[in-house]
């Protein structure tokens, strides 16, 4: 049998070179605590017994969200993952990019893999020029980098004059436009995007997916989560579908789609 | 390939069994994500972060400001009013003031001195537990959000030290050459205060319960370190061991430092240059070697 290099995409990608793996995660569990997941009534007299009689908190939980899942992506792959609310999509992604510890199993990667997540360093009151700045900060571009890629930002966000007033004054789709704008302005090896893409308009919609086919022919990898299977069978060229933390399929976008539908 | 269960179907594709996915990884050199760096790595990085780190300090205190109708000039306007609080409290109504030569300006000094040390260490605390989204979303090191809340406060200083100015030179105090000295005595308590907010950032993000607390450690902290009165006078027939423990305090000798300047114009005693010193240094250096410990931990869990 063919070496994993070989591993056959989807005819009508195959114009991009497919290279060697950038992501290998191989039998991956995740388990994190939750708190505050309280039934019981959580007042000061209830916390005193627990003290008292020497319990934990209740209110912690363990939620075991990724079951054993493992796969290999390479180079010039954009790697979409569906499944229903709480299958654990997001977790993975997560894990994928080293900011949730592997409970077994591991992740291994080429590089820094980045989650499209600029959104929590920006501050909504602040004006959107101050924020694209912040942002690419945050990213760990230099001030030449930034000062390089102000415009296009701009430019490619395509918010026009409303840069200069607070983040706050957006509409959520502008909003949308500006994060994706700011976070995909340094370039990756490996980017995942968790629902970035659900609002904006229609010619955002075909910038962004541009945009992520021109990351993939660069050889990089796109990890991509979203709920709305248009776009991931119009970026992807492999689909894993994640059901319960497990993985149910995997293969070609429209394989995968199919069956998903058909639940 | 689209077969259910297809949880190895890589592996499975090439033939191999599920442990060679970690051969393969080695192959092409692919590491494991999560590992914490050298400690000069995590220098470099975050020598790396420089601009991050003033950038953040200063749009969240832009942010900060930008719902109320005053704006920044509440920079200005919460010390001030701080010292007006403290003034009334306990050199009109405790009457204090009898003992002390320029109450106003002794207390002022006081206040604003703890102040800067005290929101540098309840900022450093909040800075990892209250950032988790940013640090379950980005890579950078942890140490940038403790060291930009530091920074913030450094830049809040700025304006409550000039207040501080006006208002010492108000009470009738001369300016002095000895003011040139002021900020080395800030750079001395800007180091500690970092320190000791790196070391409470650490205990922040595990200990959820500290932010509760930290209140009422701050304000005996507050009590201990002589900012309405004075040491050396208060504990004149008391064993001489509380008068050291209470002059060691970090916060009182910083205290004691800025009103020596400021105030009764002569240059610190050597004890009070050691003391300054010995705490920015071993505050510094332990927090931040504390922190770093820690450092593939926070925000996980």
């Amino acid at each position: 049998m063919a070496d994993v290099m070989q591993e056959p995409l989807s005819e009508e990608l195959s114009n991009v070179t497919v290279g060697t793996p950038t992501v290998i995660v191989d039998d991956l569990h995740i388990v994190y605590k939750v708190y505050g997941a309280a039934n019981k009534k959580g007042n000061a007299a209830n916390a005193l017994s627990r003290i008292v009689r020497r319990q934990g908190r209740p209110e912690m939980k363990e939620v075991h969200a990724v079951r054993g899942v493992s796969f290999v992506a390479n180079h010039g792959e954009a790697i979409g993952i569906i499944g229903r609310n709480g299958s654990g999509k997001s977790t993975l992604l997560r894990a994928i990019a080293g900011l949730l510890p592997a409970h077994k199993g591991a992740v291994y990667t080429n590089g820094q893999p980045s989650l499209l997540g600029v959104n929590a360093a920006l501050m909504k009151e602040l004006t959107g020029e101050r924020n694209i700045v912040l942002g690419c900060y945050a990213m760990g571009m230099s001030p030449t980098e930034t000062r390089e890629k102000y415009d296009e930002i701009v430019d490619f966000s395509g918010i026009g004059d409303f840069i200069q007033f607070p983040m706050s004054t957006y509409s959520s789709g502008m909003g949308a436009r500006l994060r994706f704008a700011i976070s995909s302005a340094k370039t990756h090896d490996v980017l995942l995007i968790d629902e970035a893409l659900a609002t904006g308009d229609r010619e955002f919609k075909k910038k962004s997916k541009d945009r992520i086919m021109q990351m993939r022919e660069s050889a990089g990898t796109v990890f991509l989560v979203a709920h709305n299977l248009d776009v991931i069978e119009e970026t992807c060229n492999r689909v894993i579908w994640l059901h319960k933390g497990k993985i149910k399929m995997e293969g070609d976008p429209q394989e995968v789609l199919g069956a998903y539908n058909r639940v | 390939m689209s077969q259910p269960e297809s949880a190895v179907a890589d592996a499975q594709a090439g033939g191999r069994a599920q442990e060679s996915l970690a051969a393969l990884a080695e192959r092409y050199g692919l590491r494991r994500a999560i590992a914490r760096p050298s400690l000069p790595a995590y220098l470099r990085q975050l020598w790396d972060r420089r601009h991050f780190i003033v950038t953040y300090a200063t749009s969240k205190n832009v942010s900060n400001y930008s719902t109320s109708a005053l704006g920044q000039l509440w920079q200005v306007l919460t010390p001030l009013l701080n010292a007006a609080v403290y003034w009334l409290m306990f050199g009109v109504i405790l009457a204090q003031s009898k003992h002390i030569q320029n109450y106003p300006a002794f207390l002022i000094t006081g206040v604003m001195v703890f102040t800067f040390t005290q929101r540098t260490v309840t900022g450093g605390a909040k800075s990892i537990s209250g950032n988790l989204s940013l640090i379950r979303a980005l890579h950078f090191p942890r140490a940038t959000l403790p060291l930009a809340y530091a920074i913030q406060e450094l830049q809040v200083l700025g304006w409550s030290m000039g207040v501080l100015i006006v208002l010492v030179l108000v009470t009738g105090e001369p300016i002095s050459w000895l003011w040139l000295l002021i900020p080395v005595a800030l750079v001395l308590q800007f180091v500690f205060n970092l320190g000791a907010s790196l070391f409470m950032a650490r205990i922040g993000a595990f200990v959820r319960d500290i932010n509760q607390l930290l209140p009422f450690i701050l304000r005996t902290w507050l009590y201990a370190s002589g900012v309405f009165y004075m040491i050396t006078e208060r504990t004149a027939g008391l064993p001489s061991a509380l008068r050291w423990a209470l002059e060691f305090n970090p916060a009182a000798a910083y205290i004691e430092f800025m009103r020596d300047l400021l105030i009764y114009q002569r240059f610190p005693e050597r004890w009070a240059w050691v003391t300054c010193t010995f705490w920015a240094v071993f505050a510094v250096i332990g927090g931040f070697w504390y922190f770093w410990r820690a450092e593939e931990r926070y925000g996980r869990g």
